[in-house]
């Protein structure tokens, strides 16, 4: 028996003693659960698995004939990994309302702006070239929803 | 300085100084500590943290219902409730699950809100009148951040996975519909922004808020503008390396992390704040996430006028009860002339005389 409290009213019984313990333990944890599920889900797949960065190719037949001073792209390859869609969209601003088809790019050299004919011109590879990196950081651009894409075509037309 | 500026300072010196950390990092080729060690240190703060606090909620026994007035609760067969009534004043289990989704989903208690003004009276100009309005600028604002925020962080998902999940592609077509700009502006992106920058206005711009503000409430928020900021700059501005970004969150994610090259100073800057933010979370106001499911007035059904709840460690009263007063004074009484339950022997032996 534990010793009766006293205070300004008088004697009271036993001080009051809260059970320690986990009250709605079951719906916490479970949410707690649910949480964490959905937070390893997505990983889930692929833990534990070192998943090789995609590595666009550039050995097309056409770089391959480039001379060695020529075997360059129209800027900076660091610059170009980061900007080239705002130099498409560039491009495609230009052509289309000013109609200028010319462009001069690192060591002003002249390139005609389009997609098709001077990017796909080397890099003939869309698939290795294009997609690899679009896919792995999952990014669609519209850029085909109006250009060709010739390697597909010449593709089918070979396995005919 | 004034309260308020000694408060926001704090929070502003803080972030920015966050920022400089990360900067001066990467500037020292600290990549490893800013990509690898600051972001698993940072999770397993935030677990741990949420763990403990989740503990200490636990152990916090709520043995009674609270009903919250707010709306008619279950009554007379023939007062009628309406919808909102069940919702607001459930009376089982279904229906307080509806209140919670309605206060999760929602932010119902948030829409509720009133505020209390003293404006002229538009008869009498040289009076004023006591109004009370429904504010819903807070719960817009809030609900805008919130859902913003949520479909950042879905979107980020795309760093995390490989492949992405599918929902992802949808997400972003809707998210960026507007198709303007290259890369296409993300419309949460800039909602969320704009959203947490009101409501850090709202505490800057209102006297009353000022006060109430503290260190603690401009930190989250300016944490989460500079996230926001350089998230945006790092998208539209000032691009990085965006395939070395994806191995080192790729690698993170799956447990092998790698630190590439040519990742830029701005990239470490958005990270270590959203590093910081996870280690800071469950320790401040930001644990309100997990803490509103555990909100005593909303998920309880409010049963209580046909439930008996028992405190079960109910303080044990040394009742004095009636009949214990009248045994003490029952002669007293009885020759005063008041009432008594039982006669004194007094009264008896007289009575026979």
């Amino acid at each position: 028996m534990k010793k009766d409290v006293k205070n300004e009213f008088g004697v009271f019984g036993e001080r009051p003693q809260v059970p320690k313990k986990l009250y709605n333990a079951k719906y916490i944890f479970g949410g707690l659960l649910i949480f964490l599920a959905l937070v390893i889900l997505p990983i889930l797949p692929n833990l534990g698995k070192a998943v090789p960065p995609p590595k666009p190719q550039v050995d097309t037949p056409a770089i391959q004939k480039l001379a060695g001073q020529d075997k360059q792209c129209v800027e900076d390859t660091a610059w170009m990994r980061a900007n080239h869609m705002l130099l498409l969209n560039d491009w495609r601003e230009e052509v289309v309302r000013t109609g200028k088809r010319e462009y001069t790019g690192k060591g002003g050299k002249k390139y005609n702006p389009s997609l098709s004919n001077t990017c796909m011109e080397c890099h003939s590879n869309k698939s290795q070239f294009c997609d690899q990196c679009h896919n792995y950081v999952a990014v669609v651009p519209n850029c085909w929803g109006c250009h060709l894409e010739k390697e597909k075509k010449v593709a089918k037309a070979e396995a005919k | 300085m004034d309260f308020c500026k000694r408060h926001f300072s704090v929070a502003l010196g803080a972030v920015l100084g966050l920022m400089l950390i990360a900067f001066i990092g990467v500037k020292a080729n600290l990549q490893l500590l800013f990509g690898v060690v600051a972001p698993y240190l940072a999770v397993l703060i935030f677990v741990e943290g949420m763990i403990y606090r989740l503990i200490k909620w636990a152990r916090s026994p709520v043995p009674f219902r609270i009903p919250t007035t707010a709306a008619q609760g279950r009554s007379l067969p023939w007062i009628e409730r309406s919808l909102g009534d069940k919702l607001d004043n459930p009376e089982n289990t279904k229906w307080t699950i509806g209140r919670m989704a309605l206060e999760i989903l929602a932010f119902r208690s948030l829409f509720r809100n009133t505020r209390t003004e003293l404006r002229k009276d538009p008869v009498d100009g040289k009076k004023v009148q006591l109004v009370h309005w429904s504010y819903k600028w807070l719960w817009l604002g809030a609900i805008a951040f919130h859902y913003a925020f949520l479909v950042v962080i879905l979107r980020h998902l795309r760093f995390f996975t490989e492949p992405a999940p599918g929902f992802l592609h949808l997400l972003d077509s809707l998210d960026g519909f507007l198709q303007f700009y290259i890369p296409v502006v993300f419309v949460s992106g800039v909602v969320l922004l704009a959203a947490a920058l009101f409501l850090l206005a709202r505490r800057l711009v209102k006297a009353e808020l000022r006060y109430i503000s503290l260190a603690a409430d401009y930190f989250p928020l300016l944490l989460i503008i500079g996230i926001a900021v350089t998230g945006i700059l790092m998208r539209y501005f000032f691009k990085t390396d965006i395939v070395a970004v994806k191995q080192l969150a790729l690698g993170l994610a799956t447990l092998k992390p790698v630190v590439p090259e040519g990742i830029s100073a701005l990239f470490y800057m958005h990270f270590f704040l959203v590093c910081v933010l996870f280690a800071y979370f469950p320790f401040s106001k930001l644990a309100h996430a997990p803490g509103v499911f555990l909100s005593p007035s909303r998920n309880q059904p409010g049963d209580n006028r046909w439930k008996l709840y028992v405190n079960p460690w109910n303080y044990p009263v040394k009742f004095h009860t009636y009949m214990e007063i009248e045994d003490q004074y029952r002669e007293a009484m009885y020759e005063a002339g008041l009432p008594v339950e039982i006669l004194p022997e007094s009264a008896k032996t007289g009575g026979e005389g």
